[in-house]
């Protein structure tokens, strides 16, 4: 089935700097997709192409196959939640769900406006203006003025970052949930591993304006091409040129030999969290690595004399 | 988007038409000569700034500036306290703000006519003066510089309030209690710690004071008599009377540039201050 | 130290409205002294049959009005236009035109217009004085509903423009009703500023053009006269009233 949207040699340039380097995309019609990276990694950027604010340095950026290049964002049929929302201040909930619907010229609208409303879970609240709602409904809103119009792809841009902790989590629940139902293309931007992971079918991860790799949440995981993928989506160990996970690190008294890789080490540090220790520990190069032991039996302290070892099929990347 | 450059259009043009343009025919006017039915004509001259030279005149520029800097400061005397009070005040802030912007809403020439009310001979404050018996005769209070002083400072105070408050709004609230704290008493604390840090405000006040004094035309004529002559008059004179347009042009052209110079130099300042 | 402080706020608001409550008050004296006769309200009666005051009421509500709707526009599109992208120059100018001493602006526009005239044959009159007005009048508009549009998110326009609306419908849709409360003040002011001119007024109004500040100058200049007082009376409850209502509409 051919791509909702594609990205082709995408590049964008500015004064003095080079946002995007060219480069590729195929997302699949009906998925969930993220463009995960740091700050600066270009992925807004590649975001305000797709929906028109600005236009490529070079590339293509194709909607349903019809290159869109030159199209202004009112001519194409995605729509672009904001990280800040971006509600009109003197409309209602509901009049700011109804804005695009009336510049499409579409009037008789209320029983998808309706439908829209009780999908976002803002039903009741509609005729509040935005002052009078809270960040979290506000999103909602964002969520329901761009939805309502059904567009090929629905953009976010960080959607949520303005949220407090707890309601993140929610949240992410309620959008994975919100896309299944509705089943339009997702195309979401974040600097949060664990967003990404959490939500999509398939994401992107993006560093000083390329393309590291693209996969299934568990690919990029368990699966990186590069260090820096590997650093990005959690936290890794590097030793004897190849990496390791904390969580599939190990610590034993004694070197272990049935198949699994054994390095000695010195205990420097044990940090109870809660749920497991992390136990930093020194290798004989004077590397550093950090193991996860859940459920201790045995209690590691500082300065002990250890192994630190790990199963080679969980080895995540050969540096 | 090509639409932006469309909506500073009007603009541009009323600057241009109505503003640029005037001014450049003003300084041309001040190189030339005046004409036989008033007007201008030709030979280009330098005459006219040559004259600025006369003491007659440097007096009056520096009678103006002496005026404008005298009413600039009596205005920060009185408002830096009634700033301070508005902003510590707790409760009613926002209606003493609005009893200070009240006046400068209600128009600019009645204000200055109140002072004519009142200090003409058989204004109130004879009247009371004689009635109360500390007088007999009636005080020529009137067409002097006090009364324009008087005039200036009580019709420009509110715009050296308003800066000033805002700055000290922004202060931070802790550092005159950390004062307070290390020992410092109430009045020492707000001169040697408030009033530098509202600097910022109380120089947009000076300015906001200082340049429309400088260029004052109403207040010394009405409350002057004519007696008061001020840059301001002496160049609507030479524009009205006097039937001397290059010679007022030539001294427009001289006001306009110590404004100019005092607005650029003194954001050059503050700016550098600022870095 | 607040006590000292609070003492003073009392003088200093009593130096700042007593010389207008004064004037008001002995606008009803039925004597031109001041020393209190009796209640009357002949000097308004004066005002009222005054056919120069009549007229020049009428000509400065013409002027402020007309200038007050051509510079607000003129202005907010400006603002706009600075927004999207500055031009240093242009707000350079505007700045300058507010330093500029009132005398020196009045001066070089009758310049500027008897200039003109020598080839236009026209003359001064009430339209002289509304090009005047709107002059001055630009550069505070801009300021107004800049200061304004520093509060508003410039994704807002993406946003509109997202949902299908051009750049031009971003604008009226959007932006404009986002700028409500900051155009009403921003007009206010312009409408203030015009209505009291006598400066710039005095220097580019044709004979037959004579505004409210410059028949009252006038008066005022031949002598001190109640009737003065009760005009001014009027209208300093005019605009105070309108400054106090439009404070509740933009709080509403």
């Amino acid at each position: 089935m051919e791509p909702i949207l594609e990205v082709r040699d995408l590049a964008k340039d500015y004064p003095g700097q080079r946002a995007l380097g060219g480069i590729s995309l195929s997302i699949p019609q009906g998925s969930f997709f993220s463009l995960l990276g740091p700050s600066g990694c270009g992925k807004t950027t590649t975001l305000r192409l797709i929906a028109g604010f600005e236009e490529p340095t070079s590339g293509e950026v194709r909607i349903k196959g019809q290159v869109v290049n030159h199209c202004k964002p009112y001519e194409r049929n995605v729509s672009t939640v904001f990280q800040s929302y971006a509600l009109f201040p003197h409309l209602s909930a509901r009049g700011n769900i109804e804005f695009g619907l009336k510049r499409h010229g579409i009037t008789d609208s209320a029983a998808r406006v309706a439908e829209v409303i009780k999908l976002v879970g803002l039903w009741g609240k509609e005729g509040r203006k935005p002052a009078q709602l809270s960040g979290g409904e506000r999103q909602r809103v964002a969520l329901a003025r761009s939805l309502v119009l059904t567009p090929d792809v629905l953009l976010l841009d960080e959607p949520l970052a303005a949220l407090d902790p707890k309601l993140r989590k929610q949240m992410r629940a309620e959008l994975k949930a919100m896309q299944r139902r509705v089943g339009i293309t997702f195309l979401l931007v974040t600097h949060d591993q664990e967003e990404a992971l959490s939500m999509s079918d398939q994401l992107a991860v993006m560093n000083e304006g390329r393309i590291e790799q693209v996969g299934t949440p568990e690919d990029v995981y368990f699966r990186p091409c590069t260090r820096f993928v590997a650093g990005f989506l959690g936290a890794v160990n590097w030793i004897d040129g190849v990496g390791i996970r904390p969580e599939a690190t190990r610590i034993a008294r004694e070197a272990q030999n049935h198949g699994a890789k054994s390095f000695p080490a010195l205990v420097t540090d044990s940090v109870f969290l809660g749920d497991c220790f992390q136990v930093v520990v020194r290798l004989a190069t004077g590397e550093e690595a950090v193991a996860q032991v859940q459920h201790s039996s045995d209690v590691f302290q500082p300065g002990e004399s250890v192994h630190i070892c790990w199963n080679p099929a969980d080895e995540i990347l050969v540096a | 988007m090509k639409l932006r450059s469309w909506f500073v259009l009007p603009t541009w043009a009323w600057m241009v038409g109505l503003f640029a343009a005037p001014f450049a025919i003003v300084l041309a006017y001040s190189f030339l000569a005046r004409g036989v039915y008033g007007g201008v004509e030709r030979p280009w001259t330098l005459e006219n700034y040559q004259r600025l030279l006369d003491p007659l005149y440097l007096t009056i520029l520096l009678r103006s500036f002496g005026m404008a800097l005298l009413a600039t400061l009596l205005c920060l005397i009185l408002a830096f306290p009634a700033a301070l009070f508005i902003s510590r005040s707790s409760r009613h802030k926002n209606l003493y703000l609005q009893l200070v912007m009240l006046p400068f809403w209600t128009s600019f020439l009645v204000r200055t006519y109140a002072w004519l009310f009142l200090l003409r001979d058989t204004g109130l404050v004879n009247t009371a003066l004689q009635k109360v018996g500390i007088i007999h005769a009636p005080l020529q209070l009137l067409y002097n510089d006090g009364a324009v002083l008087l005039g200036l400072v009580y019709g420009y105070l509110p715009f050296m309030v308003l800066p000033i408050y805002a700055t000290l709004e922004r202060l931070d609230p802790s550092l005159p209690e950390a004062a307070a704290d290390l020992g410092a008493r109430p009045w020492p604390t707000v001169l040697r710690v408030i009033l530098p840090l509202s600097r910022p405000g109380i120089v947009a006040g000076a300015i906001l004071v200082f340049i429309p004094c400088l260029g004052a035309y109403l207040t010394p004529d009405l409350l002057g008599g004519g007696r008061t002559v001020l840059v301001g008059n002496l160049v609507q004179s030479q524009f009205t009377t006097a039937r001397d347009w290059p010679f007022g042009a030539a001294v427009s052209m001289l006001l306009m540039l110590l404004v100019t110079l005092l607005v650029w130099g003194i954001l050059r300042r503050e700016s550098e201050q600022l870095t | 130290m607040k006590r000292w402080l609070g003492l003073y706020a009392v003088v200093f608001f009593a130096f700042l409205h007593l010389p207008l409550l004064t004037l008001s008050v002995f606008s009803f004296n039925s004597s031109r002294f001041t020393v209190w006769e009796h209640f009357s309200l002949d000097w308004y009666r004066a005002v009222f049959r005054d056919p120069e005051l009549i007229e020049g009421t009428w000509n400065s509500v013409i002027v402020a009005v007309a200038a007050t709707l051509i510079s607000t526009v003129v202005g907010t599109l400006c603002a706009y236009g600075l927004w999207k992208r500055g031009s240093r120059l242009l707000t350079g100018t505007l700045y300058l035109s507010l330093v500029t001493p009132e005398i020196v602006t009045g001066i070089s526009l009758l310049a500027l217009f008897q200039w003109m005239f020598r080839w236009l044959h026209w003359h001064l009159g009430l339209y002289t004085v509304i090009l005047a007005h709107v002059a001055f009048s630009i550069a505070y508009v801009v300021i107004v509903i800049s200061a304004r549009l520093r509060t508003i998110s410039p994704n807002l326009e993406e946003a509109a423009m997202d949902l299908g609306a051009s750049e031009w419908g971003a604008f009226f849709y959007v932006i404009l009703p986002a700028l409500g409360p900051g155009i009403i003040a921003a007009a206010l002011l312009a409408l203030t500023v015009s209505f009291d001119d006598y400066v710039i007024t005095s220097m580019v109004a044709g004979v037959d053009s004579q505004t409210l500040p410059m028949v009252i100058y006038a008066m005022a200049r031949r002598g001190a006269s109640p009737v003065i007082n009760a005009i001014s009376a009027l209208i300093t409850v005019f605009f105070g009233l309108l400054i106090v209502i439009s404070q509740r509409v933009r709080e509403a």
